[in-house]
């Protein structure tokens, strides 16, 4: 039964996480600029460029091509950034637990999340469609296939980490507070042996490689080509729709890179050194924060920096081929660690 | 048209080529490389004239390409300035000839032009700067 002061928390949570979403995000991509253009031995724009980008986008003119349908098309922005949003209402962020996912009271988990971040992509499909615009088309169709192609080694290690945490004996393996060890003080590297941690580094280079073509940067950018489809999905978006799917885009990266932090790199600074309660958050949250801009580093900036783009075809015999086996033997070698240690061990 | 401070320090960049011999082309390729590194200013390359802020038009308009730079140039979403790029924008080599609509303000205005066949890529970022400078003083325009 939820009371009247729970939804007012669930509100105003929502607020502060959309609002740190949004900041977070931009400045994120704003490093990973800088990262980048130091990587090519330039200076790179300043780190609010992209808070200066999208105050330009809001002040020029949205157009609205003549063969759209002008509903889908507005609608599909605002739907895309929302849904980025929810997004982290359920992951944990440093040890403050997640708004919408805590254990008690929780109303989803990784589940949800894995089927969550397939939102803004199909919002941008509908968008892309909905623009009238051929390239845009070709764009949404690469898009879906793109989506198809990460999903199923995004499932792998999911269901590998939340199954190896059951078999340890933990209640709700799928909830992320017990994923991210907020509940039990374990993360995932503390319940496996040997051969299970040489499993999750494998499931680690895994999902770092997900991340990319989840937040479709270089080289999973097939879908938005400037170079061959002019942009494809986004090619008939301007002004602010434009805006709000760079925000959303922002927004995702930060998900995405928290979910890496809560399954691989859960540790709190308030786990090891005793501090009282209202230093533990605020000097978690800014651990956390470290992690995730190293998450991006190695996923995004990195790859995008090292990389051409994928052309469609490689981009689903990588991800369904290459990617996906190396999830399989992570998997496997996760269940010969829980049959080596017995099953129930912490 | 009320412009933020925002504007000018993030400039999408479309390059539209109506007929180039491509020498143009490349100089904007080479004006974007990290020795000059525009990036830092905010100035981008962008695939689609939705997203753009300037056109970066190149060579004079051949009869093919004349209805399609109107049509790319009134796709662009306002406030949008115009750069014309080398010496075609104001006659060049093909001046008068029977294969061309002209150069291109005929077609659409023109806000500043790069002159250089090819331009080097400094006179393009002067040309960049001066479109900047045309921007913030838009009611007053700067040629």
């Amino acid at each position: 039964m939820i009371t009247l002061i729970d939804l007012l928390m669930i509100v105003v949570g929502t607020i502060f996480v959309a609002g740190f979403g949004i900041v977070a995000g931009l400045c994120i991509f704003g490093i990973d600029r800088k990262f980048a253009a130091h990587m090519q031995a330039r200076i790179g724009p300043p780190i609010r460029q992209p808070f200066i980008d999208v105050m330009k986008l809001l002040c020029k003119d949205s157009v609205i091509p003549e063969n759209a349908v002008p509903s889908i098309f507005n609608w599909a922005p605002v739907v895309a950034l929302a849904s980025s949003i929810v997004i982290l209402l359920y992951l944990p962020l440093g040890s403050i637990m997640p708004v919408l996912g805590g254990l008690s009271g929780g109303y989803g988990d990784l589940i949800l999340v894995m089927y969550l971040l397939t939102v803004p992509a199909l919002a941008m499909v509908a968008g892309g469609f909905a623009s009238g615009s051929p390239y845009a088309t070709v764009g949404s169709q690469r898009e879906m296939v793109t989506m198809m192609a990460y999903e199923f080694p995004l499932a792998v290690v999911i269901i590998a980490i939340a199954w190896r945490l059951s078999m340890a004996g933990m209640a709700e393996p799928f909830s992320l507070a017990t994923i991210a060890g907020l509940t039990t003080g374990v993360p995932i590297w503390g319940v496996v042996g040997p051969v299970g941690i040489l499993g999750c580094i494998i499931l680690m280079v895994v999902l770092a490689w997900v991340t990319p073509a989840e937040v479709s940067r270089v080289p999973c950018d097939t879908p938005e080509a400037e170079t061959e489809l002019c942009g494809g999905l986004l090619v008939e978006y301007s002004g602010r729709n434009l805006a709000m799917f760079y925000l959303a885009q922002a927004v995702k990266t930060v998900a995405m890179a928290s979910l890496a932090v809560a399954i691989f790199l859960p540790w709190n600074i308030s786990w090891y050194v005793a501090m009282p309660a209202p230093a533990a958050v605020v000097v978690d949250f800014i651990f956390y924060l470290v992690k995730v801009v190293v998450v991006v580093f190695f996923s995004v900036s990195l790859i995008r920096v090292s990389m051409a783009r994928f052309r469609i075809n490689h981009l689903v015999t990588i991800y369904w081929g290459y990617l996906a086996g190396l999830g399989i033997i992570g998997l496997l070698l996760i269940m010969l660690d829980a049959f080596i240690k017995g099953g129930i061990v912490i | 048209m009320k412009l933020n401070r925002a504007f000018s320090r993030s400039l999408w960049v479309f390059h539209f080529n109506s007929g180039s011999c491509n020498g143009c082309d490349i100089e904007v390729v080479a004006t974007l490389m990290p020795r000059y590194d525009p990036e830092r200013f905010g100035v981008k390359l962008v695939g689609s004239p939705k997203h753009a802020d300037v056109l970066v038009v190149t060579g004079p308009v051949t009869h093919d390409m004349g209805g399609r730079l109107r049509r790319v140039y009134e796709q662009m979403a306002d406030p949008k300035v115009v750069i014309g790029m080398g010496s075609c924008q104001s006659g060049g080599v093909f001046f008068d000839s029977y294969n061309l609509d002209g150069p291109a303000e005929e077609i659409i205005p023109v806000d500043v032009y790069v002159p250089g066949c090819p331009p080097r890529p400094e006179a393009v970022i002067y040309g960049v700067v001066k479109a900047i400078a045309k921007l913030e003083g838009l009611d007053g325009g700067v040629q």
